[in-house]
């Protein structure tokens, strides 16, 4: 396990949360913890202390691989010159309603 | 990197900057940006940490179990804010270990306002108003800084911090509508307190010597002396609401600027408490040192306890 374990502050873990049933799960920040146990317990204790809460996500820090800024332009660039995936692309007549 | 390199990317981080945009932790960004940011978040930290001392001192005392749920749910939120801003602290890639240690070992700052005693029940009412009220303005601004998780930490704080300061407020005017011997209570405190929070702020801005980078930076967008002129605008007319006098004679408001004019800073009494010479410097750190080590071995427990588990997977 890591050196910094040694002095007991555990793990990252990244930490997700809900709003409503229905909405998506947002980062909300980081927390330490040894365990995933302890984890969900550290997560509620720092991001839902109000009842706005209605369901944690914590994640390793670790065990997520990001896109890297350096390489956003050539990363994302592919999507850039497909407009015919927008409904804009079509012309339909102006008669037509629904569309 | 050769410096034609760095000059380019400065520039990119430069215009980015103007354009309002966030910078996010995996971007570049000058080592001096980073630098700062790290000293300032875990000054932050720190405060909020730090900052429950001067108030834990009263929980077992709060005069009703209403007074003692508030006081024990908002010293419980300064530990989370404390966390927020660690979070925010360690995506510029420093451990959060490491941040304690420089607090631990006194290397490390927290605002001079904890270090000011808590001498009785008011107190608790003046700190919400006061302390917790200049820090909103000065988390608001921080809220809209350039550095994306700062921002949102600041959000988070901002959001929760509303309660401490009405929390408090609603002491103050309780005690100030009270009998004699409350009315003289409370005005003693705000006395004691009024100088010290308008010092949280931070020295004027000729005087500071990171401010200028800072705003360049917008991880600061206003000055030291706009924040401090701002809470006294919106504290005065809170302080003659209750029938509380503000303890300076040359409180004057001027109509021309719609400002309250205000007197002289004692800027060697800050340097003084900066330096460790307030009442209680000691008193705090011997307490956050305590912390630490009476709470090691659960730590130590946990991540035992977690080796044993997958040890037996």
């Amino acid at each position: 396990m890591a050196t910094k374990d040694m002095f007991g502050e555990g793990e990252l873990w990244e930490v997700f949360i809900q709003k409503e049933t229905g909405a998506p799960h947002e980062h909300a920040g980081s927390i330490h913890a040894a365990d995933s146990e302890l984890a969900l317990q550290n997560a509620r204790d720092v991001f839902a202390r109000r009842g706005e809460v209605v369901s944690l996500w914590v994640v390793p820090a670790n065990c997520i691989t990001a896109s890297s800024p350096d390489d956003s332009g050539p990363f994302f660039d592919p999507a850039d010159d497909k407009i015919y995936r927008h409904p804009q692309f079509y012309h339909v007549p102006k008669a037509v309603k629904g569309m | 990197m050769n410096t034609s390199d760095e000059t380019t990317l400065l520039e990119r981080f430069k215009s980015r900057i103007s354009a309002g945009e966030k910078i996010e932790p995996k971007d570049w960004m000058p080592e001096r940006y980073r630098k700062q940011l790290i000293r300032m978040i875990s000054q932050h930290a720190h405060s909020e940490v730090v900052g429950m001392l001067p108030e834990g001192n009263w929980i077992t005392r709060a005069p009703s179990l209403r007074r003692k749920i508030s006081l024990l749910a908002k010293v419980q939120d300064e530990a989370g804010h404390g966390m927020y801003l660690y979070s925010a602290a360690e995506t510029l890639g420093v451990d959060r270990r490491e941040l304690i240690e420089q607090l631990l070992s006194g290397q490390a700052k927290y605002s001079h306002i904890f270090n000011y005693p808590t001498l009785n029940w008011a107190d608790i009412g003046v700190i919400g108003w006061f302390v917790d009220g200049a820090a909103i303005v000065n988390q608001t601004m921080l809220a809209k800084c350039s550095y994306g998780p700062y921002s949102r930490a600041n959000l988070r704080i901002c959001k929760e911090e509303n309660f401490h300061k009405r929390q408090g407020y609603e002491i103050v005017a309780t005690m100030a509508a009270g009998t004699t011997e409350q009315r003289e209570m409370v005005q003693d405190a705000v006395n004691r307190w009024w100088w010290p929070s308008l010092m949280m702020f931070g020295p004027s801005d000729n005087e500071s010597p990171n401010s200028a980078e800072l705003l360049r930076w917008k991880v600061k967008l206003h000055s030291n002396d706009e924040l401090r002129q701002r809470f006294v605008d919106l504290t005065v007319p809170q302080a003659q609401a209750v029938n509380i006098t503000l303890p300076d004679s040359e409180l004057r408001y001027d109509k021309k600027t719609q400002h309250w004019n205000f007197g002289k800073i004692n800027w060697e009494e800050f340097w003084n408490v900066v330096k460790g010479n307030g009442p209680c410097n000691r008193e705090r750190m011997a307490a956050r040192q305590k912390a630490d080590n009476d709470g090691a071995w659960v730590r130590e427990a946990a991540v035992a306890y977690t080796m044993k588990q997958r040890m037996n997977r």
